[in-house]
């Protein structure tokens, strides 16, 4: 009987997300997440705008201009705020005179695509290898987890790094970094979808599909993935915020998106050298880092906390979660 | 001036009135029984006893005087020295009761320190001190040691001994027999019974189970929906109980000495034979048989029941009766059904075997879409109804249902297969009295429509020999007694049969007295 | 015990058997000239065919990786040209196009980034365990709420970020400090440490912002246990409740954390390195990618993975010293 009502505590714990409306409905309670979302939302929608702002400010990001700048001066820009003004919004660049309002937008396609393309290449990798260690019999699951312990022992940073010096020259830049960081980044993913793979497989209701006659891979499909839905979004969304880091962490060594192709690492590169003349070179770039990791991580926060309910109620005492018995 | 005294207390967790409007009293050294199935709200009243709602948002009002100090009045000092001090509180379940990374000693001895101005020293003599006493054999030594080195019996006589430590007037019990086998439980309510004889201490023992408060306390109190039903001397109550309720659960409570329906003999022709099975789990040094040897036979149109302590590899024997094990030798014939979903099984708990992401028709549907079936939903509807459930909630998901419906989904989907035989892993041991009746009920009406063979698996003595025609008892992965439910129950052969009997607790408290002797000498010889 | 860290030594020499393995198929079996890569593009045809040589291009790829785990365990010569020079055991190979081993490459640069790892780490472990205890004593209250908004800030800002404010701020600005500029603790070690303190800080900051959250939540974690309850049921004070059970749960996540990051620290803390020049691994990784100087990125990633598992296996007997439990599972 006791075990009946910690069960039934458990049963609305791991809530179902039959519903996507189930999910909404917690996510909407939070307001820091709420506002995240807009930001984030905001930030998406400026990204995919980016033509569109610089047709509206008149100006594209690459274009030099050489008559803005004060060579006398070591390249700084002319006029005050760093050029800012109608024509130039944010002002420009110092020593190319390039558009900042421009190029930071056009920043945020970067660096939002290739996050996000980053973390799909990431739990792509991620569940597929978890899955099959997680259902595959010994020798798969020994020679999968030891790759995903390789993985996760080495550095992301130093790996994506080190990756980044052997990748061919042709291909667009932004690509190759999002493959990189997804090729280097997955073990994390993996790791968590085979230990769930594990625990869903040693439940009653994976043996009463077994029971119905069907086979492995239908089990798979009907009973693990819709279960392992929740921690994968769970996880993946707080993927999205550090891979943003990385992106911007090589672009700012030199090693990560190319010039003149725009990006917040990049411009932060050269900007220690220009704060005092142009500050909003440095703090255009960081802040935005800032606020799009900021509330990124919010949100993944966010919906960690509608997808599962329970680490938002630590912190009653003695919540009587049953653990496994004997030890 | 009463030990505990309990006024109008209303306990409320947001909208939910788990405790309302509750008075009792509880003399200087008695014993009171709280007795009622989940969501009674036994549990709640044990907690604030001792003030522990305090701070958690549970709105709690009335008066709880325990000790003379006002639980809800006292401020953070006298609260500390109620808790321990005065009044002891022991939990369900020992294992996540204690903290795993220090020694049983020094959390006894930490307890002892907050209530005593003991040196540290001094405390963990007193610790050894109380562990012995609570029958820990080699006390000095057993108590460096941490609780996953204990077994859960040990584990529980450990949190006993701290509630021992100082010497508290009052003992509050909640659940503290109900993770533990029935032989391991006989002996921790005797121990109880001793202590209390032995310090003259006031004891509330809060059980789900009528049989454990009729072995251990002088009063009943049974609760209903957060009240009172019916309070009494125990033999009264539980002899003649004037509420209905307490009618409706006593007669719920299966029993070991009650007279059975009498059934014809099951003469069927075998379905299932299990020869020599015997299954390994781990390699090398660490390999243990869990089943080591086992034969059996389920006919036709029988209950066979499986009865067994935890360990004794009752379950691991029920998956591969099933085949969701493959026996490390011998092996499972089967004459008369098909080898994939002939054999079904319930399971045992109703949250796991239950995919909560999918809507209970369609768990139903999987054999029938399995073996290719492309309309399934009359069918599906067909099955929840003769199993009690509305069809119309097809499209429900689990956790909308309760725990005894859970299980009506799983026999559904168990009979969807059409199978010849259905093994019951302790599919009613998580379910309440009355839900358990009901559901063994609609297992037997099934049995006799469809003339299945039931495997029925659990550790209830006494629900094995209610459902079963023919037992096993088993122990250590062995079959230690077989045969038909009279011949073992009415005349145990296996020495281990008799303890686990003798274990069962007696609803009349003269029984249960006589039993109690009867163990001390069994324990004796 | 003995059978325990005889598992735990053997688990990390598999690792990192596999790590070379799959290290050494990445960067040599890639598309591509890879000695035309490792010699550098001013490389004579003839260079290049030597290096083709040392390398054993010609040579099936397992024979080619059998013969370079040869020279970590027993060195290897390498011809230069005219001389001939003996690479000793632990041999990661030759940078052709500095000219040097890459071995001794590693050691020059390793002191100046265990400099920064070590003092870094002692900062982060103090304010990040300090900050997640704290906020986990006052939970629900302001204080929490304050510290949980700096430790989300903390962790949404990039190293280099912070690093570059605080530069600007506290030598540019408010010149407290000068510019750090890289003085090895052999020398003097005053200088060392006042160079090395904002490095330390701005590292030390980030980092500490993972390890009050994992602390806060492993804390919490165990607030919610039952054990906690029985010890409130037996009036034992919240100061012990949280500094003996509580703060008790999150010493092994801590701890593994830790190993993790501060192994990772010495592939070079890559971007504080950069950023406030310190002479470090990471330092010589980034150079060593933007100039393609295969061998030194290979041996370089090695010897990262090295320090990572050897952090690992460290960090994992550390706690089965303290944790029996461990041994047994």
């Amino acid at each position: 009987m006791a075990s009946e009502t910690a069960g039934a505590g458990a049963i609305t714990a791991s809530a179902p997300v039959s519903g996507a409306r189930q999910f909404w409905r917690r996510l909407r309670t939070q307001r820091a997440a709420l506002v995240a979302a807009t930001v984030v939302a905001l930030l998406v929608l400026i990204a995919l705008g980016a033509p569109l702002l610089a047709l509206i400010e008149g100006q594209d990001p690459n274009t030099y201009h050489p008559h803005l700048i004060d060579s006398a001066r070591g390249g700084v820009p002319v006029g005050a705020f760093g050029g800012a003004g109608g024509e130039h919004w944010l002002g420009v660049e110092p020593q190319t005179g390039r558009d900042l309002f421009t190029r930071l937008v056009y920043g945020a396609r970067v660096s939002l695509g290739v996050a996000l393309a980053a973390t799909v290449v990431q739990v792509f990798i991620g569940v597929t290898v978890g899955i099959a260690a997680g259902l595959g019999n010994r020798w798969v699951d020994q020679v999968l987890s030891r790759a995903t312990d390789v993985i996760v022992a080495l550095p992301l940073m130093i790996l994506a790094l080190a990756l980044m010096a052997i990748v061919p020259s042709g291909f667009p830049r932004p690509v190759l970094v999002a493959l990189v960081i997804g090729l280097v980044a997955w073990g994390g993913t993996a790791k968590i979808v085979r230990a769930q793979t594990i625990t869903l497989k040693e439940r009653d209701f994976v043996a009463a599909a077994r029971l119905s006659g069907w086979p492995t891979w239908q089990i798979a499909r009907r009973e693990l993935l819709p279960s392992l839905a929740a921690p994968v979004i769970t996880y993946a969304s707080l993927l999205v915020p550090t891979n943003v880091t990385v992106e911007a962490a090589l672009s700012f060594l030199g090693v990560g998106v190319k010039p003149p192709t725009p990006s917040w690492g990049q411009m932060l590169t050269a900007a220690d050298v220009w704060y005092q003349a142009a500050p909003q070179y440095l703090l255009l770039p960081a802040g935005t880092l800032f606020v799009t990791v900021l509330a990124l991580t919010v949100l993944g926060d966010g919906v960690r906390t509608a997808l599962d309910p329970r680490a938002a109620s630590r912190l009653r005492i003695g919540t009587g979660r049953k653990r496994e018995a004997g030890a | 001036m009463s030990l505990v005294e309990v006024d109008a207390l209303t306990v409320e967790f947001g909208d939910l009135r788990a405790v309302d409007t509750l008075s009792f009293r509880l003399e200087q050294g008695a014993a009171l029984g709280v007795v009622g199935e989940s969501g009674s709200g036994k549990s709640t009243v044990a907690s604030a006893l001792l003030g522990l709602h305090r701070g958690t948002g549970a709105r709690v009002t009335g008066s709880v005087r325990a000790a003379g100090t006002d639980v809800q009045e006292a401020d953070g000092e006298a609260l500390r020295r109620l808790r321990g001090g005065t009044a002891a509180m022991v939990f369900q379940d020992p294992l996540s009761s204690l903290d795993p990374y220090y020694a049983v000693g020094d959390q006894i001895a930490e307890v002892y320190r907050v209530h005593s101005k003991a040196s540290r020293r001094a405390a963990r003599a007193r610790a050894v001190e109380v562990l012995d006493r609570v029958g820990i054999p080699d006390a000095a030594r057993r108590a460096r040691s941490r609780p996953h080195e204990f077994s859960g019996g040990m584990r529980q006589r450990a949190l006993i001994a701290m509630a021992l430590a100082c010497e508290p007037a009052l003992l509050v019990a909640d659940e503290p027999t109900t993770a533990l086998d029935v032989t391991v439980q006989a002996q921790i309510l005797d121990l109880l019974h001793g202590l209390r004889q032995e310090t003259g201490m006031g004891l509330i023992l809060v059980t789900h189970d009528v049989g454990v408060a009729a072995e251990s306390v002088d009063d009943v109190l049974v609760m209903r929906h957060g009240r009172a039903v019916e309070r009494g001397a125990v033999a009264d109550v539980l002899g003649a109980p004037s509420a209905a309720y307490t009618k409706e659960l006593l007669g719920s409570v299966p029993r070991v000495d009650a007279a059975r329906p009498q059934r014809p003999d099951a003469t069927g022709d075998a379905l299932l034979e299990a020869v020599g099975l015997r299954r390994e789990f781990g390699r090398g040094k660490r390999a243990f048989a869990a089943v080591d040897g086992v034969s059996l036979t389920v006919r036709r149109g029988e209950t066979l029941g499986i009865v067994g302590e935890s360990g004794s590899g009752k379950t691991t024997l029920g998956r591969m009766l099933v085949g969701l094990l493959e026996p490390t030798s011998g092996q499972v014939l089967l004459s008369g059904a098909r080898a994939d979903t002939g054999v079904q099984m319930v399971f045992q708990d109703p949250v796991s075997s239950l995919n909560p992401r999918r809507s209970v028709g369609e768990s139903v549907a999987d054999p029938l879409r399995a073996r290719g079936d492309k309309e399934v939903r009359g069918r599906v509807e067909e099955l929840l109804e003769r199993v009690g459930l509305d069809p119309a909630h097809y499209g429900r998901y689990p956790h909308e249902f309760s725990g005894g419906q859970r299980q009506r989904v799983g026999i559904a989907r168990a009979l969807a297969a059409e199978p010849r035989i259905i093994v019951c892993d302790e599919a009613v041991s998580a379910l309440d009295v009355t839900t358990q009746a009901q559901v063994t009920g609609l297992l037997r009406e099934l049995q006799d429509e469809l003339g299945l063979a039931l495997v029925f698996i659990a550790h209830d003595l006494a629900v094995v020999r209610q459902v079963s025609d023919r037992v096993a008892v088993m122990r250590k992965g062995r079959v230690v007694e077989y045969g038909t439910v009279d011949e073992v129950y009415g005349a145990p052969q296996d020495p281990y049969t008799r303890q686990l009997l003798a274990a069962v607790p007696a609803l009349d408290p003269a029984v249960a007295a006589r039993r109690r002797s009867a163990r001390r000498e069994l324990a004796a010889a | 015990m003995t059978g325990f860290l005889l598992r735990r030594a053997i688990g990390a020499a598999v690792t990192l058997l596999a790590i070379s393995v799959i290290i050494y198929v990445v960067f040599y079996a890639a598309p591509g000239n890879v000695a035309q890569i490792s010699c550098g593009p001013r490389c004579s045809p003839a260079q290049v065919q030597q290096v083709a040589d040392q390398l054993r291009l010609d040579d099936p790829l397992y024979l080619r990786y059998w013969h370079f785990l040869q020279g970590i365990f027993v060195g290897q010569d390498f011809s230069t040209g005219t001389a001939v020079q003996h690479c000793d055991a632990p041999c990661l190979g030759f940078s052709y196009q500095t000219d040097q081993q890459v071995t001794q490459l590693i050691l020059t640069k390793l002191p100046a980034t265990a400099s920064l790892a070590l003092g870094a780490m002692v900062l982060w472990l103090i304010l990040g365990v300090g900050t997640g205890v704290l906020s986990a004593w006052r939970r629900g209250r302001p204080t929490e709420r304050i510290l949980t908004a700096i430790t989300l800030a903390g962790t949404a800002t990039p190293v280099f970020v912070i690093g570059l404010l605080l530069m600007i701020v506290v030598c540019g600005q408010l010149q407290w400090l000068p510019f750090p500029q890289y003085v090895p603790f052999t020398d003097d070690p005053e200088q060392w440490a006042w160079n090395l303190l904002l490095p330390w800080l701005s590292l030390a900051l980030i980092e500490a912002a993972k390890y009050a959250r994992l602390t806060r939540a492993s804390m919490l974690e165990t607030l919610a246990e039952d054990h906690v309850r029985t010890f409130r049921a037996y009036g034992v004070g919240e100061r012990s409740i949280i500094g003996r059970h509580a703060l008790r749960g999150a010493v092994a996540p801590v701890i593994a954390l830790n190993a993790n990051d501060f192994g990772s620290m010495f592939g070079g803390a890559v971007l504080s390195e950069t950023l406030f020049g310190i002479p470090g691994l990471g330092r010589e990784l980034v150079h060593a990618v933007n100039v393609v100087d295969l061998p030194v990125v290979v041996g370089m990633v090695l010897v990262t993975g090295f320090f990572v598992v050897l952090a690992n296996a460290v960090a994992d007997v550390l706690y089965a010293v303290a944790d029996r439990r461990v041994v047994l599972s």
